[in-house]
């Protein structure tokens, strides 16, 4: 309730600064923030975390000069696409950020750069914006949509798997996970298989792996879909390894996996144990204020809001270019440790194999190894800023 | 491919097709006599999978689960019926579609609110988890023949009750004639809130079931709504035995076309390509089948003539 209470107290306080007179100018370093994020239907959880992580962000820096207009784009990419039209138009924020999702990403992120405003992704890092689509105003601070994926891909070689069977959505970002593992792993395929988009079940697939004499399994199936292949996994006797990136493994979903997610090895940017007092401060804070355990969502959210308000404290949002250097930066404590940005605004940072582990009756993720250190995309060399 | 694997995807495809008929059994039950299409029977699955698991998590006994599915998805129906679906009956059915479609929303919200919006668990009961070896060595998980059990059995208790019971003939005599029924004495409207509360019921079992090995979260009840209002479209409208023929032929299309068509295409193109447009295809194959039903039977493959 008191997370709804602090959505009025927001959605109140931006109501207000609509009606009343413009008296923000130019030079008083405020920053408007248009967040649009899912907020509803089955993909809810991820959009609330990265929305709960920001927002613990900018309560703790007490930054009376932020101001953040938050909207539900309920997945759909062209409710994304007129949320963002009218923040830019009629809200008249400077900085976007909040999308989730990459084909949503897509269809928002280039036309608000080509309008000169900013965009900070805390999740979505589809290849087309790293790459030759890539925008000077245009700013990742997760991850480019291979990175974990790669990271896995080292994991398997480490671990000496030496024949995978992989399988993802048949989707644009199922594509670039599959791309992402085999660009790293060097053992063989014993077989790739395209599930359909929010596929329930895998008995089909199940039964696939096990005739097909692979020692290891990687898979990248997001949210529900993840839920229900593990847990049918689980129950079907086939035993070999599973390797995953960390979105089938995030605290919002772990709890409805259960037992059959335990040792489970899944790559990810962050988990709660990586030791920095920007994290430590981070995990209390977000236990202490909204009484769950923080996603990796949350903790993207959570450093999308401090890179902002590092560079909110350097520069003025009117004088574009020095509010890019100062983004460009990225001075500001992220609960991740190192992080520094590439050529094309996407992260470099260390990407770690996190193992599922019980803490008392809560499922979590402990680190176990680091896959990738200092790791860039592969998509940074085409990109002409 | 072995012929193991074979028999184990058809296998699949039984059990998948045996819980579709669950919820299509209830779907065309709803529309065959009372000409309702009611798009928030997903939501009902919805309904008796999150009782379940309410349940589930605090007596700890997935019996209990099963039970409160039943009842939660039972009493959602009853209420919806006597509240709202009862001023549809006449009207026409955008009407109908606008309104039902309006009852997903309202159930989605409603439920996100109490639950919150992550998935909740639940899970197949210890004395069912784990596979068992079938005669031929194989290997298939128990939940899964559980559950194949459990829909022929539902299968065969709605045959005695439709052919064999009072209530089973005045259902009949609604699909026949709505008005001559009422006419005859029998109260009409209190037989359209039974009917609407059983054929809840069996969606919200058929979630509960199907919750255990997938993900119990809000919007889980309409991909399969989708599916089920094929299976009743081939199966003819308002035909019970049309509904669990369709729904095992979906179930197989489904299954053994995703299984097979990447090995077909791979016998002419390079693997991954292969992999691809098999997949493409795989998921349109039940409307293909569909399609290909209509044009021979317009109206389903047990379906009334129109007219």
């Amino acid at each position: 309730m008191k997370k709804f209470k602090s959505m009025l107290l927001l959605a109140a306080a931006s109501t207000v600064a609509l009606s009343s007179p413009m008296l923000a100018s130019a030079q008083d370093g405020t920053l408007k923030v248009g967040m649009i994020t899912t907020l509803s239907g089955g993909g809810a959880g991820l959009g609330i975390d990265v929305r709960d992580g920001f927002m613990l962000a900018v309560k703790a820096a007490g930054n009376d000069r932020m101001e953040v207009v938050i909207e539900d784009d309920q997945r759909k990419p062209d409710i994304a696409v007129q949320l963002a039209d009218r923040m830019i138009q009629s809200d008249k924020v400077d900085v976007l950020t909040g999308i989730i999702w990459s084909n949503l990403a897509m269809a928002v992120v280039p036309s608000t750069t080509a309008q000169g405003k900013f965009y900070l992704s805390p999740n979505a890092g589809p290849s087309a914006l790293a790459g030759k689509g890539c925008h000077e105003n245009y700013f990742n601070v997760a991850w480019q949509n291979d990175n974990l994926h790669e990271a896995a891909g080292a994991y398997s070689n480490d671990a000496g798997y030496k024949k995978a069977f992989i399988l993802a959505p048949n989707y644009p970002a199922g594509h670039d996970a599959l791309t992402g593992y085999k660009r790293f792993y060097k053992g063989e395929i014993a077989g790739e298989l395209f599930t359909k988009l929010g596929q329930k079940d895998y008995a089909s697939e199940i039964a696939q792996i096990r005739a097909s004499g692979a020692d290891s399994v990687f898979f990248f199936l997001p949210g529900g879909m993840g839920i229900s292949f593990l847990k049918q996994y689980s129950g079907s006797g086939v035993d070999l390894p599973v390797v995953g990136p960390a979105f089938s493994f995030d605290q919002g979903i772990l709890q409805a996996v259960g037992e059959a997610a335990m040792g489970v090895k899944n790559t990810s940017q962050w988990n709660k144990d990586i030791e920095n007092p920007a994290n430590e401060t981070f995990v209390a804070a977000f236990q202490a204020e909204y009484g769950r355990l923080p996603s990796l969502y949350a903790s993207q959210g959570y450093d999308t809001a401090n890179l902002l308000l590092s560079a909110m404290d350097k520069a003025d949002v009117n004088d574009a270019d020095a509010f890019r250097t100062a983004l460009e930066a990225a001075d500001f404590d992220s609960v991740r440790g190192d992080f520094s940005f590439g050529s094309n605004h996407h992260p470099i940072q260390d990407i770690y194999v996190r193992e599922v582990i019980k803490e008392g009756d809560v499922y979590t993720n402990k680190i176990i190894a680091v896959g990738l250190k200092h790791h860039a995309d592969a998509y940074a060399v085409e990109c002409k800023m | 491919m072995s012929f193991i694997l074979f028999i184990e995807q058809v296998l699949n495809g039984i059990q998948f097709g045996v819980m579709l008929f669950l919820m299509a059994a209830g779907l065309t039950l709803i529309f065959g006599v009372m000409g309702l299409i009611n798009l928030a029977h997903g939501s009902l699955y919805m309904v008796g999978a999150f009782a379940a698991a309410a349940v589930a998590k605090l007596t700890g006994s997935f019996l209990l689960a099963l039970v409160a599915s039943l009842g939660a998805a039972a009493a959602a129906g009853a209420l919806v019926e006597l509240l709202v679906i009862r001023r549809l009956y006449d009207r026409d059915h955008l009407d109908q579609v606008l309104a039902t479609f309006a009852l997903i929303l309202i159930f989605s919200e409603g439920t996100r609110w109490i639950f919150g919006s992550f998935p909740l668990f639940l899970d197949v009961p210890e004395l069912l988890s784990g596979p068992v070896t079938l005669p031929g060595g194989i290997q298939y998980p128990l939940y899964r023949l559980t559950l194949i059990m459990i829909g022929l059995a539902v299968a065969a208790g709605l045959f005695l009750l439709i052919s064999r019971t009072r209530i089973g003939i005045r259902i009949r005599a609604g699909e026949n004639d709505r008005e001559m029924i009422a006419a005859l004495g029998v109260d009409i409207s209190k037989l359209y809130t039974v009917i609407f509360a059983l054929g809840a019921a069996l969606a919200g079992f058929s979630g509960a079931l199907v919750g255990a090995i997938q993900s119990v979260q809000v919007g889980m009840g309409e991909p399969v709504l989708i599916l089920a209002f094929v299976v009743i479209v081939i199966g003819g409208i308002g035909s019970i035995k049309g509904a669990l023929i369709a729904a095992i032929l979906v179930g197989l299309t489904d299954t053994l076309g995703r299984f097979l068509l990447p090995v077909f295409f791979n016998t002419f193109m390079a693997s991954s390509d292969a992999t691809t447009v098999g997949s493409a295809l795989a998921s349109m194959l039940i409307y293909i089948l569909m399609a290909g039903v209509l044009l021979f039977k317009p109206s389903g493959l047990f379906g009334e003539k129109q007219g």
